[in-house]
């Protein structure tokens, strides 16, 4: 597979060679380390995309710079600053987490570069930091834990029981929600960052009898935590809900039969029935050998609005007013069917409900059953001055 | 608060104190006998995950796939320690510190390259779900097999440092080493059995533990610095101080994290509560040292008379 890739990234850089014009994009993600799962998905999934274009984002060949942030704001926005000043590229993209985003892209705003957002979408960047060059092609961070609220709520949960991470990412997660859970919360448990046994929690919540759990545990951590929930037997009498990151097929693949059954919230599934959806997973599984997870599919949907916004200015990228405005109007078929930028260049769209269960060849995948949000912004924008 | 809740958390406690122990019983031997400092001990408990995941999947049988990795773990300790580390017990610790730090680094990249980031060892499917201990508390099967495999661990190691020669030999050397050199103990031989025992240890622990938490790059630094906090609590080179030590870690620590918030809550206000429990449950088990080192500067037990 990692020849492939490098072969992948060769094409591009060898077409890009030839043109004299061409579109630079500078892709900064965290691929190395415990957490470059989510990373690598995005990579792939958006060199996948160029390559399926021929190389080419909106007619114009192009050139992808993949730089590896190693889970380190300081290196991110050392990578940024060199994208911007030597390379010269036109947008940049790819990284994962909130705190190197934040700590990266303020020097993009600077230099008028638009930095095109596939997965972190900060609170304060949607509300009094928002920037007229900031484009999100994922979904605001609150949104999936928001969904999550509302289906907790639906569901007519009376008592819920939430865990997450003593961090800032973690203390939003659960405040987006509480946003939307009209229930009584029992218990708001903050374990440690990168913990690994929830022998003690567990033992908590079994006291409790929660109606719902609900966990904000990304990565390796909700990898063990659902492992360890379903050998204590918890599963059995308590509901676990999780955002649609907390199940999807990096999760399904080292937990397995456990994952089956898990309620999670997102913008996209792997079963959506439209034509886009089903040319990317079939594409990005017959490259890559594997399921793509929404990471995957917010990397291509990147791809896909860059290669939107170039086509539609014609090829003349400097001129980046006309870029915005093309960015804005986002004329592309998205993976997760229609959406819209809001004010703050936030997407507004629909959150499902998903429920992991076998497909027609037994393997374990996300069903979309049901939708809890429509036409779904975020509780920031009003603080957004941009117009 | 219920008694079987209470019953629960102290199984956990139990089960990660003796999971620490195994780890801290190598360390403490090495530091205690050879006055090493060996930073790379988590290392060869990672390699124990990482052994056991590839023989689990050779095999097609967990025991099995445990049984090979252990001392094949153990293999490798005494490769490192004949052709790399021997080398090192007449430097002072700074030295012993940065190259064995430079080692967890090397061999985090080694297996990153022969093994990739993380490796799967799934938890055998008899023991995957609960079993009914007493009327109204089930416990994981899986992690009663830890604790039971931990104690038998334990009393073999008791009897063989306590009632063997081999045993004795240890004892001499970590109590005093220049007078069992003088009295004829083959030093060499001992450190060399000494680190493949304390490897073998490692790689029990790695791969009891790699199916309850995750096998990749990267698991031994976390734990190796529990598993000193353990060997400075019970006195460096005492096995029975590891013991002690780390049982006392694994009841402070799964202690402090299941009620430690509920005491805060009903003392403080919740946004304070939710605030300071979780920071100070993180804290117990360093508190609980240096509450320790303040009356037994030596640690509880410690081996050097």
């Amino acid at each position: 597979m990692k020849i492939k890739l490098l072969a992948a990234a060769l094409l591009v850089f060898s077409v890009s060679a030839q043109g004299a014009d061409k579109v630079k994009v500078g892709f900064i993600s965290t691929l190395s380390g415990p957490s470059a799962a989510i990373g690598v998905d995005i990579r792939d999934a958006f060199l996948l995309a160029v390559k399926m274009n021929g190389g080419k984002l909106g007619g114009l060949p192009a050139e992808v710079l993949v730089g590896d942030d190693q889970f380190k704001p300081d290196v991110g926005r050392q990578i940024a600053e060199k994208n911007i000043r030597q390379d010269k590229v036109h947008f940049l993209t790819g990284i994962v987490f909130s705190n190197i985003m934040l700590a990266s892209v303020p020097i993009a705003f600077e230099n008028k570069i638009i930095y095109v957002s596939p997965n972190a979408a900060p609170s304060p960047m949607a509300g009094k930091d928002c920037s007229p060059y900031l484009f999100v092609a994922s979904w605001p961070n609150d949104a999936y834990h928001e969904a999550a609220g509302q289906h907790a709520t639906n569901r007519g949960y009376k008592n819920a029981y939430l865990i997450a991470p003593n961090y800032q990412a973690g203390k939003d997660s659960l405040t987006g929600f509480k946003r939307y859970y009209k229930g009584n919360v029992v218990a708001e448990v903050y374990t440690q960052l990168g913990q690994l046994d929830y022998a003690a929690e567990l033992a908590q919540v079994r006291a409790a009898k929660p109606d719902a759990l609900y966990i904000f545990l990304p990565g390796g951590m909700g990898i063990n935590f659902i492992k360890q929930f379903v050998a204590s037997g918890l599963s059995k009498d308590v509901p676990l809900i999780v955002p649609g990151f907390g199940d999807d097929q990096d999760i399904i693949r080292p937990v397995g039969e456990a994952t089956l059954g898990l309620f999670d919230t997102a913008h996209w599934a792997i079963d959506f029935d439209n034509a886009a959806n089903k040319k990317f997973v079939a594409a990005f599984e017959k490259e890559y050998k594997r399921l793509p997870t929404v990471f995957a599919a917010q990397g291509w949907d990147t791809a896909l609005l860059i290669d939107a916004a170039v086509r539609d200015t014609k090829g003349k990228i400097e001129d980046v007013e006309a870029v915005r405005k093309a960015m804005k109007a986002a004329r592309f078929e998205s993976v997760r069917g229609p959406f819209k930028f809001n004010r703050n260049q936030m997407p507004i769209q629909n959150y499902y409900l998903r429920v992991v269960a076998k497909d027609a060849q037994g393997r374990l995948v996300n069903k979309t059953i049901g939708t809890v949000f429509k036409d779904h912004g975020d509780a920031y924008v009003q603080d957004c001055k941009m117009k | 608060m219920s008694w079987i809740l209470i019953a629960e958390q102290s199984l956990n406690g139990l089960q990660f104190g003796l999971m620490l122990f195994l780890l801290a019983a190598g360390l403490t031997l090495v530091f205690g006998i050879m006055d090493m400092i060996n930073l790379a001990h988590g290392s060869l408990y990672m390699l124990g995950a990482f052994l056991a995941s590839t023989f689990v999947q050779l095999t097609g049988s967990f025991t099995a796939g445990v049984l090979l990795a252990v001392p094949a773990t153990a293999v490798l300790g005494m490769i490192l320690e004949i052709f790399l580390l021997r080398n090192l017990y007449q430097r002072d610790h700074m030295a012993q510190v940065l190259a064995t730090f430079a080692l967890i680094l090397i061999i985090n990249e080694l297996t990153r390259i022969v093994w990739g980031s993380d490796a799967a060892l799934p938890m055998p499917g008899a023991l995957s779900g609960p079993v009914e201990l007493l009327p109204g508390l089930p416990y994981p099967a899986y992690r009663l097999v830890i604790i039971v495999v931990g104690l038998a661990v334990a009393l073999l190691l008791y009897f063989l440092v306590t009632k063997t020669k081999v045993g004795m030999l240890v004892r001499a050397g970590a109590s005093n080493r220049e007078m069992a050199l003088a009295m004829g103990v083959n030093i060499r031989l001992l450190f060399t059995l000494v680190f493949g025992a304390g490897a073998a240890l490692c790689a029990v622990a790695g791969a009891l533990l790699a199916p309850l938490l995750a096998v990749q790059v990267g698991m031994g630094e976390n734990i190796l610095i529990l598993a000193f906090v353990v060997i400075v609590i019970g006195g460096i080179g005492s096995i029975r101080g590891a013991l002690v030590g780390a049982l006392l870690v694994g009841v402070v620590d799964t202690i402090g994290r299941a009620f430690l918030p509920i005491v805060f809550g009903a003392f403080f206000q919740p946004r304070v509560a939710s605030a300071a429990g979780p920071a100070i449950a993180s804290v117990t088990i360093y508190l609980l040292m240096a509450v320790v080192l303040y009356f037994k500067p030596q640690g509880l037990f410690p081996a050097r008379g």
